[in-house]
């Protein structure tokens, strides 16, 4: 009897066990990025850039060729790989501390020159490996272990929108914010992935893809809370959609 | 040429075919230099929007093999020391310029001498050390570029050349290096290039495989330079009563010092480190303390930096006073001479 296969693990991963926390979508993003470079038949040809933080992890589940940069500085060690193997595909992989704290100058100047790479940005508004402290995307009234128990936008103002911040400079070409909370949000995140890399291969400029994600462990919620909390709060707050798609796509 | 195009254009020559960097007096004609000269060898240039980035920006670039090299001064290199850590522990080459300016702070743009300690003994934070060479004159400068590189990329671990604005600024007649080709970075058996073919290669800044054989490695290299590498300008030591030892601009300037004093009937050596690590330590521990009284250590800062691994080196055995020129003062010849002079009759040595 013959089997076809329906569903097998991506080949550019690892077959370690992750250690994210249970329920965490980091998981589910790795795998959606995977899935895209084997699809483009990339596996081979992609250089990835891993940051500080949770994110970091993924550094131990992909089979490409990989280096980690230092905290918030993986736009500026992605676009130079790139400038340096323009024939290869160059993607970031960031939180949220990482990309829009400590690295938001790296982040906006590389936008803002259009390299051609893929930013993918994590956002799950809290310092997740730390501990659970306040990012610039915590929410209005959520807790964190820095900013008490209800951020106070009369003393730490209000949530950074990365990718209305982006969309404001002319050079980026593909700008989309997406969601992992549920099947069908994550099959639209795939495809956002994919058009940013196919982008990328084609020569057509820097794009940015936030995943709006979890985190139950610093949310203390259970993991199904958490996909709720995207729902209920933060997908108000940072609107899901493609800000910027090019013509040709 | 004027140094700081000399400088840059030796980078290039030997090789060099990536450049990020960031304003800031007095080395920002490199830059302006590289961002002429990258695009007609088919290299790239980039001006980061920060320190930071420029540093990061030659940690990727160097990733995929290419030589890759940014420039700075002082506070400058202070924000580039995260990722110099990161490069160590990397493994990852790349070649630094400081251009000393007067500090602490933003200090002034006078050369200075007063990285000594931040490059030599700490760049960055986690304990590794980067080679580090101190040229006196732009021939040196230019001569020493393809050791650098080389080094660096045989080590897999930055490099930096300790300069200042004097030697930036100066214009000087120089023989650059022949132009050789860029290095073939699909020849590399390290860089990064997508895993085709091949199992993936991580260059991560954590320890791999383990803490234990990341450090002796480490501190084997170190040991493999003090015995191969160390570089240093010696002169009439052999009969020497007293020897003045100091790099860079202040080493220009105790040449001439030195020569004036010979007039006087005193037997005057020269130490000149060319690298500060590895430091010529045996240069110091060879001299007999039989017919050397004095050791004088001229340095562009005060307190003395070099005095220590001066000090260390000689272990006592031979006695060492600096002549301390406050950061930030570019000090004429007479300043020297005449401060070397005062420590002689301090000392109560003489010429005939």
């Amino acid at each position: 009897m013959e089997f076809e296969y329906i569903y097998k693990k991506p080949s550019a991963l690892t077959s370690k066990a992750n250690s994210y926390c249970p329920g965490c979508m980091h998981s589910t993003a790795n795998k959606l990025i995977a899935e895209v470079l084997e699809e483009l038949d990339m596996v081979g040809k992609t250089i990835a850039v891993f940051p500080v933080g949770c994110a970091v992890l993924s550094a131990d589940y992909f089979l490409t060729d990989m280096t980690i940069a230092a905290h918030g500085r993986a736009p500026s060690v992605a676009c130079d790989i790139k400038r340096c193997r323009p024939d290869k595909l160059v993607f970031a992989y960031q939180g949220d501390g990482d990309l829009s704290s400590i690295g938001m100058c790296e982040t906006i100047h590389t936008a803002n020159r259009g390299e051609n790479i893929a930013v993918i940005f994590i956002n799950n508004a809290i310092f997740g490996m730390t501990g659970g402290q306040m990012a610039p995307t915590t929410l209005v009234g959520q807790a964190s272990t820095t900013g008490g128990k209800s951020r106070n936008p009369d003393d730490v103002g209000y949530p950074v929108k990365m990718c209305e911040l982006i969309n404001q400079f002319k050079a980026p070409k593909y700008i989309a914010r997406f969601a992992m909370d549920s099947v069908p949000h994550i099959r639209d995140a795939k495809k956002g992935i994919r058009k940013a890399f196919e982008l990328q291969l084609n020569g057509g400029g820097y794009s940015f893809v936030e995943l709006i994600s979890n985190c139950s462990t610093n949310w203390k919620t259970t993991p199904l809370q958490s996909l709720e909390f995207i729902r209920e709060k933060m997908i108000p707050y940072y609107p899901l959609g493609e800000f910027r798609v090019p013509e040709e796509m | 040429m004027e140094g700081c195009e000399a400088i840059a254009e030796a980078a290039v020559r030997v090789g060099c075919r990536f450049f990020a960097g960031y304003p800031i007096t007095p080395q920002t004609e490199v830059p302006e230099y590289m961002s002429r000269r990258m695009p007609e060898v088919g290299g790239v240039f980039l001006q980061g929007e920060s320190e930071i980035a420029a540093i990061n920006m030659v940690y990727g670039a160097a990733a995929t093999g290419t030589y890759a090299m940014t420039s700075s001064s002082s506070i400058g290199i202070a924000l580039k020391t995260e990722c110099i850590s990161y490069l160590a522990a990397a493994h990852i080459p790349a070649v630094i310029l400081n251009f000393q300016r007067g500090g602490p702070g933003i200090g002034n743009i006078t050369a200075s001498q007063s990285d000594y300690w931040q490059c030599v003994k700490g760049p960055g934070s986690g304990g590794h050390r980067c080679m580090v060479f101190s040229p006196s004159t732009l021939q040196e400068c230019v001569d020493i570029m393809g050791t650098a590189f080389e080094r660096s990329q045989r080590d897999r671990n930055p490099v930096i050349i300790l300069l200042d604005g004097c030697i930036g600024n100066i214009r000087e007649a120089v023989e650059l290096p022949d132009m050789r080709p860029a290095p073939d970075i699909d020849a590399s058996d390290w860089c990064l290039s997508g895993c085709e073919g091949r199992s993936p290669r991580q260059l991560l800044p954590y320890f791999r495989p383990d803490p234990k054989t990341c450090a002796e490695q480490a501190c084997a290299m170190y040991e493999r330079w003090q015995k191969e590498d160390v570089l240093v300008f010696e002169e009439a030591l052999a009969d020497a009563e007293v020897v003045l030892t100091s790099y860079g601009t202040a080493g220009r300037i105790v040449n001439s010092c030195a020569r004036r004093l010979r007039d006087t009937g005193l037997r005057v050596g020269i130490i000149r480190p060319l690298t500060l690590n590895p430091f010529p330590a045996a240069s110091f521990s060879g001299l007999d303390p039989a017919a050397v009284k004095l050791v004088i250590d001229v340095e562009m800062t005060k307190p003395a930096q070099m005095a220590e691994d001066v000090r260390l080196a000689l272990n006592g055995r031979i006695p060492v006073k600096s002549l301390e020129i406050p950061s930030g003062v570019l000090p004429t010849d007479e300043d020297i001479y005449e401060g070397i002079s005062a420590i002689l009759q301090g000392e109560g040595i003489h010429g005939i």
